[in-house]
C-alpha cells in the first residue's frame, strides 16, 4: 500500500511539471501583456519599462526556471492586473468555487444515481425510458445554454431568483443546475450501465440463489459492486466543476476561479492564468490520488495485493 | 420404496426471443424423479436444455424464457404455482444450486464469512457466535484448512479449487435437501476435479442431500451417479439406473455418448456422433435424433417415438425400445 502511494506521487509530480511548462508557454502565445497594462498608443520606451518591471523582458527560459523556482517555495507571483499574490486571489475565490461545485455534486449525484439505479433495475420500463431521455437531454443541452433559459424563465418571467451574483441560497439554485445537470445525466449513465453489467454477473446469479431478500442482491451484492466506478466519476466531477465552471461563473456573475480565470485570460494576466492552472492540476492530481485510495478502501483486490 | 423427494412431470420450458416470433423449446415436456439422498446424473450435448431444466427447478430463468406446462414438484408440493417470494425461501434453504464457475460466482467485495453466513442468516435466523460457529463448521465440513482465518479472507485470496468448495459450502449453508450442480468441475483441474467430486460424495453420505449433476463427462457420472437422464434437444431420451445404462444402452444416442467417452489407457479411436445437435426452433419431424441415428429407418423420420418403460425404472423414447406389436399397431394406424 505504501508504494502503492509512492508510485502514484511520482506520478502526480511528473504530470504537474508538463502541465507547468505547457501552461507557461501557452498563456505567452495569447499576446503581449504590456500593451493592456499601458494606455493605448503608448510610447515604446513605457512599454519596455512595464516589460521590465515584470520580468517580461528576460529570456522565456529564465522566466520558466523563476517560476518554477517561485512555485516551490509556495510563491504563484503577483497578478499583473490585480496586483496582488495569486495564491491570495485563488484561496478569496475558492469557497465560492468549493460552493457552487458542492452543491452541483450533490444535486447530480441525487439525481443522477437513483435514477441510474431505477433504470437499470427496471430496464426497458417506463423509469428506464425516462432516463434515457434525461440522460440524452443532459448531455445533448450545454450548460450555458441551459443556464439562459433558466434565467429567462426563472428570473426574468417568473421573478422568482435573482440573476447573478453571491447572496444566499436562491443565488445558488440555477447555478448548481447549470453546472450540475451534465453530470447528473453522465452519472446517470454510468451508474445504469455499471449496474446492469453487475446484475448480469454470476455472483448476482448465485446471491439470488441463495434466496436473499431482493433488497439485499440489489443493495448490497449489487449496488456495492456498481458503485466503484462511479464514485471514480463523482471524484474526478468535483474538481472538474471547481475548475471547469468558467461559463457557468461567467453567466452567473458567480464570483469563482472559473471567473477569475475567465478574467485573468482576457487581460493576458500571466501569473493569474498559470498560477490558477498549476492549482487546479494540483487539486485534480490530490482527488484522483485521495479516489485511488479510496478504490483500494472499498476494493479489497486492490488494498490486498499492492 | 420411498416417494420421490423431487418428481418433475411433463416440464416445458420455452423461450421466446424475436418479438415473440421464434420459439425455443429448451425444456420440452421431460419428466424424471428424484429420491431423498440420490444422485441423478443429466448429460446431454451442448445447449440441449440442462441449464434450462435447473433453472425452472429454482425458479430463476431469465426473463425471455418461461415454463410452458407441467409440474415441479418438491415434497407435493408444485413449485411452478409458487409466487416469487415462497420461491426466494425455498431457493437457498430447501434446494441450492451451484454454479460453474467458481472464479466468478463469489463477490469479490464481499469476504468468505460473509457469503457463507447469508443462507444461514436469513433462511434460519442464525445469528453472532452460532453464525460464527456455523460457518466455521460448514468450512471445515468442506475441508478449507483454518477455517477461522480462512473466513476473513475474500475471494481473490484463493485458489480455484478452494473457491469451489467455498461454493460447495455456500451450499450447504442453509441445509438443502437437494443440491443441483451444474456442471461444477468443468473449470477445475483434473485432481483438483477428483478432490471435489471425492467431497461431495462425503457430504452427501454425511448429510444425505440429493444430488442432480449436470455434466457432459460421463465418467464423472459413472463415479458420481445412481441414475442418469439422458437429454436430447429438449427432451430425456433414456433414463434409468447407471449400472443400466451403461450396462446395455437401449437408446442410440446413449450408446453412441458412451461410445464418444474417451477410455483410458484405449488406443481406439473416439468415436464421435456425426452431424450437429437441431435447432431447437425448428425440430425435425418425428423423433428428433434421426437425421443422426445409426439404426433410423422411415418410421422414426415420421412419427415421434413415446416414452416406454424397458426395465425397472428404466425408460426410453425410441422406437427400438417399443414393444413390436406396438409397434405394428402404430404402423397400421399411420
Ligand atoms: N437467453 C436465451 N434466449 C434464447 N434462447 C436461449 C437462452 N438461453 C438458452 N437458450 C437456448 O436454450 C437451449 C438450451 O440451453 P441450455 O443453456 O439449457 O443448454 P445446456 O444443455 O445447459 O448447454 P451447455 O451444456 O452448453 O451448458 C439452447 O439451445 C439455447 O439456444
Ligand atoms: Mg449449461
Amino acid at each position: 500500500m505504501r508504494q502503492f502511494i509512492f508510485r502514484r506521487t511520482c506520478y502526480s509530480i511528473v504530470t504537474l511539471f508538463i502541465l507547468s511548462l505547457t501552461i507557461f508557454a501557452v498563456v505567452r502565445l495569447t499576446g503581449d501583456p504590456a500593451l493592456l497594462m499601458t494606455e493605448p498608443g503608448a510610447r515604446p520606451e513605457d512599454l519596455a519599462r512595464v516589460r521590465a518591471l515584470w520580468g517580461l523582458d528576460r529570456p522565456w527560459p529564465i522566466q520558466y526556471a523563476h517560476f518554477l523556482l517561485n512555485i516551490l517555495t509556495g510563491d504563484l507571483g503577483t497578478s499583473f492586473n490585480y496586483r496582488m499574490p495569486v495564491s491570495e486571489l485563488y484561496f478569496e475565490r475558492l469557497p465560492n468555487s468549493l460552493q457552487l461545485a458542492l452543491s452541483a455534486t450533490l444535486l447530480s449525484f441525487l439525481i443522477g444515481v437513483p435514477a441510474g439505479l431505477l433504470s437499470a433495475v427496471r430496464v426497458n420500463g417506463a423509469w428506464d425510458n425516462i432516463g434515457k431521455v434525461v440522460a440524452l437531454t443532459g448531455l445533448a443541452v450545454p450548460g450555458f445554454w441551459l443556464g439562459l433559459v433558466l434565467i429567462l424563465v426563472f428570473s426574468v418571467w417568473l421573478a422568482w431568483l435573482p440573476t447573478g451574483g453571491k447572496g444566499d441560497w436562491r443565488n445558488l439554485i440555477m447555478p448548481s443546475i447549470a453546472l450540475g445537470w451534465y453530470f447528473a445525466a453522465s452519472l446517470l449513465r454510468l451508474t445504469r450501465s455499471s449496474m446492469l453489467e453487475v446484475m448480469r454477473s454470476e455472483y448476482i446469479k448465485l446471491a439470488r440463489l441463495k434466496g436473499l431478500p431482493g433488497y439485499v442482491v440489489i443493495a448490497m451484492h449489487g449496488f456495492k459492486n456498481a458503485l466503484v466506478p462511479v464514485l471514480t466519476l463523482a471524484g474526478v466531477n468535483l474538481v472538474v466543476m471547481v475548475n471547469a465552471a468558467v461559463i457557468v461563473e461567467v453567466i452567473f456573475a458567480w464570483p469563482g476561479i472559473g471567473r477569475l480565470l475567465y478574467e485573468g485570460i482576457f487581460q493576458r494576466d500571466f501569473p493569474l492564468v498559470q498560477g490558477v492552472v498549476i492549482l487546479a492540476g494540483c487539486m485534480i492530481v490530490l482527488v484522483n490520488l485521495f479516489i485511488d485510495i479510496l478504490y483500494a478502501y472499498i476494493d479489497p483486490r486492490i488494498r490486498l495485493t499492492k | 420404496m420411498t416417494t420421490p423427494y423431487l418428481e418433475v412431470r411433463d416440464l416445458q420450458t420455452h423461450f421466446t426471443t424475436f418479438g415473440g416470433s421464434r420459439v425455443v423449446k429448451a425444456v420440452d415436456g421431460i419428466s424424471f424423479s428424484l429420491r431423498e439422498g440420490e444422485t441423478l446424473g443429466l448429460v446431454g450435448e451442448s445447449g440441449c436444455g440442462k441449464t434450462t431444466t435447473c433453472l425452472s427447478i429454482v425458479g430463476l430463468l431469465p426473463p425471455a424464457a418461461r415454463i410452458a406446462g407441467g409440474e415441479i414438484r418438491l415434497a407435493g408440493e408444485d413449485l411452478t404455482k409458487k409466487s416469487p417470494r415462497e420461491m426466494r425461501r425455498i431457493r437457498g434453504r430447501k434446494i441450492a444450486m451451484i454454479l460453474q464457475d467458481p472464479m466468478a460466482s463469489l463477490n469479490p467485495l464481499f469476504n468468505i464469512y460473509t457469503q457463507v453466513s447469508e443462507p444461514a442468516y436469513y433462511h434460519l435466523g442464525i445469528r453472532r457466535q452460532s453464525l460464527r460457529r456455523r460457518v466455521e463448521d460448514l468450512l471445515r465440513s468442506v475441508r478449507i484448512p483454518s477455517p477461522a482465518m480462512r473466513m476473513r479472507n475474500y475471494p481473490h485470496q484463493m485458489s480455484g479449487g478452494m473457491r469451489q468448495r467455498i461454493v460447495g459450502a455456500i451450499a450447504l449453508a442453509g441445509g438443502p435437501k437437494l443440491i443441483i450442480a451444474d456442471e461444477p468441475t468443468t473449470n477445475l483441474d483434473v485432481t483438483i476435479q477428483a478432490q471435489y467430486l471425492d467431497l461431495l460424495k462425503d457430504i452427501q453420505q454425511e448429510t444425505g442431500v440429493a444430488i442432480i449433476f449436470v455434466t457432459h463427462n460421463l465418467g464423472i457420472v459413472a463415479k458420481m451417479c445412481d441414475r442418469m437422464a439422458v437429454m436430447y434437444a429438449g427432451k430425456i431420451v433414456e433414463c434409468g439406473s447407471v449400472r443400466d445404462l451403461f450396462g446395455a444402452p437401449s437408446h442410440p444416442y446413449t450408446k453412441a455418448l458412451l461410445g464418444s467417452m474417451a477410455k483410458l489407457g484405449s488406443k481406439e479411436p473416439l468415436f464421435a456422433i456425426p452431424g450437429q445437435p437441431p435447432d431447437l426452433a425448428n425440430l425435425p419431424p418425428g423423433c428428433a435424433f434421426h437425421p443422426r441415428c445409426a439404426e433410423a429407418t422411415q418410421h422414426c423420420s415420421e412419427h415421434e417415438p413415446k416414452i416406454v418403460p424397458c426395465g425397472q425404472d428404466w425408460t426410453a423414447k425410441c422406437w427400438l425400445a417399443h414393444p413390436k406389436e406396438s409397434l405394428r399397431h402404430d404402423h397400421a394406424r399411420a
